[in-house]
């Protein structure tokens, strides 16, 4: 349980863990085009706690999409851990989301028919790790969240607050470079919210790069940063102390 | 991911949705069942006509007359010339004249009502010579057959066929007893070992008494001398070729006839007859398998709609499991595993059901089935394929999904 407290050393000031330059992304609808982000340059260090905040059509979820390595950037560049992603191919954006992005959904995305520890050992299945070792390293990323009780249980029979901490397991499992929310809160009631985010600064704490998308202020609040989208553009880029302070809304 | 995880997550993803599986499946089932049936019905069918075939004798060549043209002009059904004669079946005899007919069986037959004290029945009365028995390949269970003798001194003596006796005496131990045909008694010397059936001919129900007996005393006129059938046996099933042949040409020379177009006298084979038989009864089950084949193919296109109607339902799935790290060739595989393990548990049922009604259909419709192990092992295989087959298009689909697309629908 140790290594997921102390998590991977941090590289300070060699290299970023994520960097956007000019990335922009335009969707085709037919004869017409959609300019998602018009431009986003974006540094994340290692260990940092970065909110992604914008109000809807802002384009953070495209921007989560680039990011994540699920969609790739009509033009611009983008290095994940020191990669350049944004020209690979279907086959390598998939290693690549195994290796280095831990997701946490809105939705959970549990797969029903399967129990807890089977969820969290599915990203290690796509990596190539034996069965044993996928259990032993399953329970104890559900150890880290609270749940080692839970491991043998189907996302059926869980909260909406544990099944999101056993999404944040699986997130966690691989010991990805980065882990990426996408309103990871927003399908919790307020208990179940601040225990969630209470796992994520702990994971901040521990020296995890976190970003975490969000339209919620408070959400954001928790951050150690935040990054603010309009129309495809970032608008803002602050402390989240600062931001608060300013009074600045979403 | 290993294949094992591969064939687990499958298994799971059956387990979950069983009933929609257990349909899927039987439509592979019903087809697979039906194809192995009807193949078994078919190759059932040819056994049967084969030996139906071979139990009218072996090696056998079958002589009838050709037809008659009544001054009318009208033309007689074949057969019903009397251009044979007992001195032609005398001829074929001769092992100078032809070295490969074993032996030769000159027979008439007629029906006619037999009597015994109070009881009646109407049946084939075989006129022939002693060589009819190995000709015909029948056995006796009692008493003896026609001899030499009774040849001879066209006695007044008959052999019975096992389900005539039983229907003139009520039992087959008749030796010694008396039966009256067309007025005249005739001591029974033996009865014959039952044959079963060729074609609609039940080869037990039938009276055999000597030849000459027959043309003294049932028939008259003409058939005194003509004979209606001649029953040649050939050394071998090689030399049959060439019994026909010798027969054929003493045949054609005895009656004086030089073009062979023109012969008055037509000869069958077992060959030809187990051919034509065996080419209705293969017609059939091409016919009836095809029928199969379609069903299999119904079922096929039931296994891709419902990988096509689980594609779209755990679209979600798909898009988790690629934004987890799933390879598109994964999923694919994930799929095509899903729909073969459908089609191959089709295939597996199927062909335990086809079996069981193999053994079970024989005793409701009296057809004998024949279980194949080339159709049982193809079914299956080809179940499998029908699965594999059909399901590249649904993983295709699924393989492809963008992966946002997939996360973002509900």
């Amino acid at each position: 349980m140790a290594a997921y407290l102390t998590g991977p050393t941090p590289i300070h000031g060699t290299r970023p863990v994520l960097s956007l330059r000019e990335v922009t992304k335009v969707y085709r609808n037919g004869s017409l085009e959609v300019a998602a982000l018009r431009g986003v340059s974006l540094d994340v260090q290692p260990g940092e706690y970065v909110a992604v905040m914008g109000p809807s059509g802002s384009g953070k979820s495209t921007l989560m999409h680039i990011i994540g390595c699920l969609d790739v950037p009509s033009a611009g560049s983008y290095h994940l851990a020191g990669e350049d992603v944004s020209a690979m191919s279907e086959n390598d954006l998939a290693d690549v989301r195994n290796r280095s992005i831990g997701f946490v959904f809105q939705q959970f995305n549990l797969l029903a028919s399967m129990t807890a520890w089977s969820n969290v050992a599915l990203p290690l299945a796509y990596a190539g790790v034996g069965r044993a070792l996928r259990r032993e390293r399953a329970e104890a990323a559900l150890g880290r969240v609270g749940l080692a009780d839970r491991v043998g249980h189907r996302p059926g029979e869980l909260s909406g607050g544990q099944q999101q901490r056993v999404a944040v397991a699986r997130a966690l499992v691989t010991e990805p470079a980065l882990i990426l929310a996408d309103e990871p809160t927003g399908n919790l009631d307020s208990t179940s919210t601040a225990d969630v985010l209470d796992l994520f600064d702990e994971l901040h704490d521990a020296g995890r790069t976190v970003v975490l998308i969000t339209h919620e202020h408070d959400v954001a609040a928790r951050a150690g940063r935040v990054v603010r989208l309009r129309d495809g553009l970032v608008t803002d880029d602050s402390p989240a102390g600062a931001v608060v302070a300013a009074g600045v809304r979403p | 991911m290993t294949w094992f995880d591969t064939l687990r997550t499958a298994l799971e993803a059956m387990g979950t949705h069983r009933m929609r599986s257990a349909l899927t499946v039987l439509g592979i089932l019903i087809g697979i069942a039906a194809v192995i049936l009807t193949v078994g019905l078919g190759i059932g069918a040819q056994q049967q006509v084969t030996a139906q075939v071979e139990a009218l004798g072996t090696n056998l060549l079958i002589i009838s007359p050709g037809s008659t043209t009544s001054t009318t002009g009208l033309r007689g059904g074949f057969g019903s010339a009397s251009t044979l004669t007992q001195a032609d079946a005398a001829a074929l005899a001769s092992a100078v004249v032809a070295p490969d007919i074993a032996a030769v069986a000159p027979s008439t037959s007629s029906s006619q009502s037999l009597v015994a004290g109070a009881s009646n029945w109407t049946t084939s009365v075989v006129g022939t010579t002693p060589s009819w028995l190995s000709v015909r390949a029948r056995t006796m269970s009692a008493g003896t057959f026609l001899t030499a003798a009774d040849q001879a001194s066209a006695a007044s003596v008959a052999v019975l066929g096992a389900t005539t006796a039983q229907e003139l005496f009520g039992s087959t131990d008749v030796v010694g007893q008396t039966v009256t045909i067309a007025g005249t008694p005739y001591t029974v010397q033996g009865v014959l070992a039952p044959s079963g059936s060729t074609g609609s001919t039940n080869n037990d129900d039938t009276a055999v008494i000597p030849l000459s007996t027959a043309q003294q005393r049932v028939s008259g006129g003409s058939s005194r001398t003509t004979v209606q059938t001649i029953y040649v046996q050939a050394t071998s099933q090689a030399a049959l070729p060439s019994a026909y042949q010798e027969a054929n040409n003493e045949l054609l020379a005895l009656h004086g006839i030089t073009n062979a177009t023109a012969a008055d006298f037509t000869i069958t084979n077992q060959a030809s007859l187990v051919t034509t038989a065996a080419s209705v009864s293969k017609t059939l089950t091409v016919l009836l398998a095809g029928v199969a084949a379609i069903s299999l193919l119904v079922g096929g296109i039931g296994v891709m709609n419902i990988m096509l109607v689980s594609v779209t339902e755990r679209i979600r799935e798909i898009g988790l499991r690629k934004a987890l790290g799933a390879r598109p060739a994964l999923i694919r595989r994930q799929f095509l595993i899903e729909a073969s393990l459908l089609g191959l548990t089709g295939g597996l049922i199927g062909a335990a059901v086809g079996i069981a009604g193999a053994k079970i259909l024989p005793s409701l419709i009296s057809n004998p089935v024949a279980l194949s192990m080339p159709a049982i092992f193809g079914s299956i295989t080809v179940a499998l394929a029908i699965g594999l087959v059909f399901g590249v298009y649904p993983a295709s689909r699924a393989a492809q999904l963008a992966p946002i697309d997939a996360l973002r629908s509900e």
